[in-house]
């Protein structure tokens, strides 16, 4: 990144060298917060007592039992990303290209599942599809039919459309990011060389696109290869992935020393598919420009058929769940509206300390997820930047390194950080400011993969025009850089404030003081019997998916360039 | 930016770096639900001039798993949450410093499974079969006697029980089918499960799935079995939060010998805690009436101390085990993973 004007520069050679320690924060927290808790776990679980216990390993490759684990784990993760970005690519298509009312509102509500805590999708799809639900009370009715024709509960099925569900927006949001920045002469000399429809899509678009459709799939197939509440929520006992099998082990069996060997065998395997992916990911050198994408309304008939589409299936896949979840909160009985579970947040009747008062989780999630976006948006731009130097033998090792946190189970980094940090100066495993930094591991890569292939792009002689022309290197980067990846920038704050909202895995495996956030205020409520507390779980989600909505939307205001509106 | 961003980094590491242990503080570190009316904790604040914090570490699985782990160096100074299925783990980890409380004395002995006293019992509760009522009385079905019943044709695909290797009822109902059916012989437990699973039984993984989706008799449900393993004490929390309360209970518990597994609850003092004073005090005050009464609307568990009276909602609707399945904390210590291991491959596959 750095060039031969800077360094000729005496003056600025301090600068340089501040530069290129900064680069090396991130790296730093990584192995503080990431690598070394990581390490401390799997010393304990493979060394208990100063003996190396191989036990593990040996039990894993002699069972069928997970090498069945192992090939569904993948394979079920292959098919998701597959069907997810079936579905983003036409939609990211239409959001770029077409103007139409409630765009921003239309994308924010896409982006809304990822929040949500598995239990309360799952009780948004059984009011949905379930044997006793909406579409099936609907059609037995309809039809006069005996029995509900849409049998979905703990099937493959569900799974594959949960992932969907949840991953769709990553997808859509990194591709449609990327894609406004493109040229759009590139794709008009095609088309005046006589590239159409499928032409277009194969030859000129899909190569134009491919880092940020890899970017994407690679998010995505890591999120639903390491996929836990979904598969054991909606999925039940008989269907595990490998991270289920870790949990398994390492809480309710306490086999650590199993436990330790199937994340040590789920982080090598995630290392080797990084790796190829990072090969991959050859950059090319696309001619980016800022403010060029022309969005228009939808013209002709199949313009309009195709905008009309896209928006009717993400409504049905994407809202029509959530509208459900939000028609059962305010439903008390068979057909009574209420919004008294709304009004019982808010009181205490049998004055209990565990009581979260609605204000305060919101608050503290609200906390939380602006500390991680800050944390994440910081460390994963200056991560970016030392990356984007693709040609370094280190960077090829390093790209994956940035990736792990996602591949890593919660439980096995909760058990870590409690063994790792726990004498000063790191004496942070029962401090409130543990959640923040663990959620940052998960936002980073985000930040990372959506700024990454916009940076890639800048061309280097727009940077040395620039300094030409006397600008300083924070100029440079003001006026040149950030214009260029600020659409990236977004996308990756509003997934790392989107991670921090609707995670709850790390919260739950780090000792905590009292600063329960929505998602644990909702688990409280889902633990104990009684219609109420169910009632009050799914009023505290819809309020979840508010905050995200106007979170989502505030950032986006954020957005000072007017770079490519999409 | 990235300046403010480094500094704003190191204030927070500076601001939340614990303060010194002060004499006057205790740590209690429990699980995700645990619970207490504020003024029952405040009372004991004031008496006692210790200020109580409180740290949550998810389940009980999970906070019995953390105690071990940082055993050299203790999250608090006591624990409270350990129950008799992880007993033994944790005592032979040496996690407990021996505390004998002077209110032991009163509680009955059936409860005081540590004979060096390093844990004190404070509460218990019964792993049941709920029913729905409504649905009982429309069929005339008699209700199931005993777990053996529960595998006759009349009950195929009425019940949801819980996954034993995630979920704390569902290994509790596991046990108390190991202590009925025993592990070898001409009918074990894997026997009885296999007969289960023809019966069409339903294994959710955790006790939410079960007894919101799954079961037909919780308020709103649109589950379609009447019966799920679940609690003695759910009945009376049902009707305690229902909208409005109803003539009567819209569930019931089975209570029949040997079909409950009686889970009781531990505190204990941390080997190496900063306050292990303070500690003791907490353990007094947990088996005072004044917790003991406060616990079932809190955690919806009964109280170990018979002084301690119970609320009318479960003085009305709650019903005990008189002779619920019991089975010994270190034979299960020592046998649970083979029988879950057992388990998982006769059920799930």
């Amino acid at each position: 990144m750095d060039t031969g004007v800077v360094r000729n520069r005496p003056a600025l050679i301090g600068a340089a060298w501040l530069r290129h320690g900064l680069l090396l924060v991130p790296l730093l927290f990584l192995l503080v917060f990431f690598f070394y808790p990581l390490l401390a776990v799997f010393a304990v679980s493979l060394w208990p007592d100063g003996q190396l216990d191989l036990s593990g390993f040996a039990r894993i490759v002699t069972s069928d039992y997970y090498r069945e684990t192992l090939w569904f784990t993948f394979w079920q993760a292959a098919v998701s990303t597959a069907l997810t970005l079936a579905l983003a690519l036409p939609a990211a298509y239409v959001f770029v290209r077409f103007r139409f009312p409630g765009k921003s509102l239309w994308l924010a509500l896409a982006t809304l599942p990822f929040v949500l805590p598995t239990i309360v999708v799952a009780s948004a799809f059984s009011a949905l599809v379930g044997p006793r639900g909406l579409l099936n009370t609907l059609l037995m009715s309809l039809f006069a039919l005996p029995a509900p024709p849409i049998q979905l509960d703990r099937t493959l099925a569900i799974i594959l459309i949960v992932h969907v569900f949840y991953n769709v927006a990553v997808a859509l949001r990194l591709i449609a990011g990327f894609w406004a920045h493109q040229n759009p002469r590139i794709e008009e000399a095609a088309r005046v060389l006589g590239a159409h429809g499928w032409r277009l899509w194969w030859y000129v678009r899909l190569p134009l696109l491919r880092p940020a459709i890899l970017a994407a799939a690679a998010l995505v197939f890591i999120f639903t290869f390491t996929s836990f509440g979904v598969v054991v929520v909606l999925g039940g006992p008989r269907f595990a992935t490998l991270e289920v099998e870790v949990y398994r082990q390492a809480v309710n069996l306490f086999n650590l020393p199993v436990a330790a060997a199937l994340s040590l065998v789920q982080i090598v395997l995630m290392i080797a598919m990084l790796v190829v992916y990072t090969r991959l990911q050859k950059s090319i050198r696309l001619d980016f420009s800022a403010a060029v994408t022309v969005t228009q309304p939808p013209r002709t008939l199949s313009e309009r058929l195709l905008v009309g589409a896209t928006l009717t299936v993400m409504s049905i896949f994407l809202f029509l769940p959530l509208a459900a979840l939000v028609m059962t909160s305010i439903t008390v009985g068979e057909t009574g509206l209420t919004l008294s579970y709304y009004a019982g947040l808010t009181s205490n009747p049998r004055g209990s300390v565990l009581f979260v008062p609605p204000i305060q989780a919101i608050g503290n999630s609200l906390v939380f997820a602006l500390v991680t976006t800050v944390l994440a948006v910081g460390f994963g731009l200056l991560s970016a930047y030392l990356l984007v130097n693709e040609r370094s033998r280190l960077v090829r090792w390093l790209d994956p390194l940035f990736m792990l946190p996602l591949a890593v189970s919660a439980v096995t980094l909760g058990f870590g950080f409690l063994v790792a940090l726990d004498e000063p100066p790191l004496n942070l495993r029962s401090s409130a400011l543990l959640i923040p930094l663990a959620h940052t591991l998960v936002a980073m890569p985000f930040v990372i993969r959506s700024v990454l292939p916009a940076l890639r792009s800048i061309p280097p002689n727009v940077r040395e025009a620039a300094q030409v022309l006397g600008a300083s290197p924070a100029v440079v980067w003001w006026r040149v850089d950030l214009p260029l990846i600020s659409r990236g920038v977004l996308v990756g704050a509003i997934f790392a404030f989107t991670v921090s909202m609707g995670e709850f895995g790390a919260s739950l495996f780090v000792a905590r003081p009292d600063t329960p956030t929505i998602p644990i205020a909702i688990f409280r409520l889902l633990g104990q019997p009684g219609a109420v507390n169910y009632g009050q779980a799914l009023a505290m989600s819809v309020i979840l998916l508010a905050v995200s909505a106007l979170g989502f939307l505030l950032i986006e205001r954020l957005r000072t360039y007017g770079v490519g509106e999409f | 930016m990235l300046y403010r961003l480094l500094v704003m980094v190191c204030i927070l590491l500076v601001v939340t770096a614990p303060a010194a242990a002060q004499d006057a503080t205790i740590t209690l570190v429990t699980h995700d639900s645990f619970n207490v009316s504020e003024d029952v904790l405040q009372q004991f604040q004031d008496e006692t001039g210790i200020t109580v914090e409180i740290l949550r570490a998810g389940d009980a699985g999970v906070l019995v798993n953390q105690s071990i782990l940082t055993k050299d160096n203790p999250l608090g100074d006591v624990l409270f949450g350990i129950d008799n299925t992880f007993l033994g783990r944790a005592l032979a980890a040496d996690v407990f410093a021996p505390y004998e409380s002077p209110l032991l004395a009163d509680v009955p002995d059936e409860f005081k499974l540590d004979p060096e006293n390093r844990v004190t019992p404070i509460d218990f509760g019964d792993v049941c079969l709920n029913y729905d009522v409504a649905y009982f009385d429309e069929t005339a079905l008699p209700l199931p006697e005993s777990l053996a019943d529960l595998t006759k044709p009349e009950y195929k695909g009425l019940l949801a029980v819980q996954n034993p290797a995630t979920s704390s009822p569902g290994l509790a109902f596991l046990l108390a089918s190991i202590a009925n059916f025993g592990d070898e012989g001409d009918y074990t437990y894997l026997d009885f499960w296999s007969d289960l699973v023809a019966n069409d039984v339903y294994i959710s993984d955790d006790w939410t799935d079960a007894y919101f989706a799954q079961f037909s008799g919780s308020s709103g449900s649109m589950g379609t079995r009447p019966l799920v393993v679940s609690y003695a004490s759910s009945p009376p929390v049902e009707v305690y939060f229902m909208e409005t309360p109803p003539d009567t209970a819209p569930t019931g518990s089975i209570v029949a010998d040997m079909t409950c597994f009686r889970q009781i609850e531990f505190a204990g003092v941390l080997a190496g805690a900063r306050n292990p004073e303070g500690a003791q005090q907490f353990i007094d005050f947990m088996l005072s009436e004044a917790f003991q009464e406060d616990m079932p609307l809190q955690m919806f568990v009964f109280p170990v101390n018979p002084a301690a009276e119970l609320p009318e909602v479960f003085a009305q609707y709650a019903a005990v085990a008189e002779n619920p399945a019991v089975l010994d904390a270190d034979l299960i210590d020592a046998k649970r993973e083979e029988w879950i291991q057992a388990w998982s491959e006769t059920v799930l596959r």
